[in-house]
């Protein structure tokens, strides 16, 4: 156990010196291969902050009902008694004018333009959920609503966020094809940066097989390059992807808060991060076991 | 310990480099086996460690036939062979400790235990002083010695050496034939291809002509 524990200690401090021994080269590699994790990974964190914003708005498809402005108390009233007998209406929120008025006013941006309009600008409204969510439904019972008397305008809320589900999914496989092409791009860098190792390291795999080395002992040095390439370019990527959370945030931050969302764009989490740094450790080896295959055929 | 039988060797593309061979080692001898260049003396000696493989007949090595090995069970024979090569072999990227240190790795052996075996090995052929020393600094005996010393750490029961003493000057060269003949008094087997037999009094002579055994 001592001896197998000390064998891959050797092997990692080889690889390690390897690595030192040609640093410019070494850094310029782990540079491609952290670019490269970085798209994935990017996407990964862009698509996760997304999954979160959709999750904390509410996904349940909404009718707004608008009435008209002139419209008096009694005939929202009117509308609220005939909502809560309505069948396939679920549930009933009132939102008076007053209300509306004093949280737009909030808002320091919106105040100064609500300031200098005459009276409330905006009307009595209802937001609808109903016992059946699916889109006819939803249409038919809008349709209905559009019928009754001094309603003016009403409005589907599901349509964004069945559009934004879909773009989510999208984005997912998105992430997943450029995972895979980069992955195997991974593999292919780890590949010939090991096979000019192993050309490099000719004489001593040549040496040590004629000296009884077994292919395990003989591949470790190279497999340790290989995730340690993997494993470095997974840094490089993780710290790209956590720089350009930073430097996104604050303009997205920003952008978000004119849909009256909140986002606080956070890197890649530790579940994620876990993944990245593992793949990248796991493609790194995998290129080196096939690059290795060729070599260890001679003698 | 080692026993030719019948056997044959063609490289490709048709050329004999040795053909219908028998010849027994016993245990504890003293071979030397000498012919013109190319009389085959490098390829019996890389049947020996299975490096080649025979193409006719079988080589023993204690019983076992090593032509037939699977490659996986080939690092355990060479193991048991110490070989010091024509072309030495040495790693050029390593010190002269770590060239000598590298088959006990091979080996598995405890770090501790291993370092003691390697600076034990570096006195028998006199580079105890050199160990932090990089291949290149040494001469040209030294290196030679630094090839043994990195054949017999591991202690080899059988040492094989392909013409360890060419290219020395002729003192140098009577230098490390000492050192073959006190393996030799400890009871290693030996096997050494030469053009100076006159170095290895009392040794077997294994005489090889266009591969084929003379006298
Ligand atoms: N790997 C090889 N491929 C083809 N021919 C070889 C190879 N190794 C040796 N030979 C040929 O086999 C013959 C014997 O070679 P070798 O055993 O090296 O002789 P020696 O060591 O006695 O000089 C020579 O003619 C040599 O050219
Ligand atoms: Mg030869």
């Amino acid at each position: 156990m001592k001896v197998w524990l000390a064998h891959h200690q050797d092997a990692a401090l080889l690889a390690l010196r390897r690595l030192a021994a040609a640093p410019v080269n070494s850094l310029l590699s782990l540079l491609a291969i952290g670019v490269a994790l970085s798209l994935p990974a990017g996407g990964q964190m862009l698509l996760a902050n997304a999954l979160h914003l959709a999750g904390t708005t509410s996904a349940v498809p909404q009718i707004s009902i608008f009435m008209a402005s002139t419209a008096e108390r009694r005939a929202a009233a009117e509308i609220e008694s005939r909502l809560g007998k309505y069948g396939g209406v679920k549930q009933v929120q009132f939102l008076p004018r007053e209300e509306t008025l004093a949280r737009m006013k909030t808002n320091p941006g919106l105040r100064d333009v609500i300031e200098v309009l005459p009276g409330n600008p905006f009307p009595d409204a209802f937001v609808v959920t109903a016992t059946d969510d699916r889109p006819e439904a939803m249409e038919k019972l809008a349709v209905e609503f559009r019928q009754w008397p001094k309603v003016e305008h009403v409005q589907l809320d599901s349509a964004w966020v069945r559009r934004l589900d879909a773009l989510l999914r999208l984005g997912r496989t998105a992430v997943i094809l450029l995972g895979v092409l980069l992955g195997a791009g991974l593999i292919a860098i780890s590949f010939s940066l090991i096979r000019m190792q192993a050309l490099m390291h000719r004489a001593e795999i040549e040496v040590s097989q004629l000296l009884g080395a077994t292919d395990g002992f003989i591949r470790r040095p190279f497999l340790y390059y290989g995730v340690l390439l993997g494993l470095g370019g997974g840094i490089v990527a993780w710290v790209l992807v956590g720089a350009a959370a930073l430097w996104l945030r604050a303009p997205l931050g920003d952008l978000i808060r004119l849909y009256d969302l909140t986002l606080v764009l956070e890197a890649l989490d530790s579940r994620d991060s876990t993944m990245l740094l593992g793949f990248a450790a796991g493609l790194g080896w995998l290129g080196a076991m096939i690059s290795l295959r060729q070599h260890l055929r001679q003698y | 310990m080692i026993r030719f039988d019948r056997v044959s060797k063609r490289y490709p593309p048709g050329l004999d480099a040795l053909s219908d061979l028998s010849f027994e080692v016993t245990e504890r001898e003293m071979v030397i086996v000498s012919g013109h260049s190319g009389a085959g003396k490098s390829t019996l000696l890389k049947l020996i460690a299975a490096v080649e493989k025979p193409t006719g007949g079988a080589v023993l090595v204690g019983g076992q036939n090593v032509g037939g090995l699977a490659r996986s069970a080939l690092p355990f024979l060479r193991r048991r062979i110490g070989m010091v090569f024509q072309d030495q072999k040495l790693l050029f990227d390593r010190s002269v400790f770590d060239n000598v240190m590298l088959p006990l790795s091979i080996a598995g052996f405890p770090p501790k235990d291993a370092a003691m075996r390697v600076r034990a090995a570096l006195d028998k052929v006199g580079l105890a002083s050199r160990e932090k020393a990089l291949p290149v600094m040494l001469s040209g005996g030294e290196q030679q010695r630094l090839a043994i010393a990195r054949a017999v750490v591991n202690r080899p029961s059988l040492l094989l050496a392909d013409e360890p003493t060419a290219h020395l000057d002729s003192e140098t060269a009577a230098d490390v034939a000492r050192i073959f003949h006190e393996f030799h008094h400890v009871g290693v087997t030996l096997l050494i291809a030469t053009y100076a037999n006159e170095l290895f009094p009392g040794a077997r002579p294994l005489q090889l002509d266009h591969g084929r055994l003379v006298s």
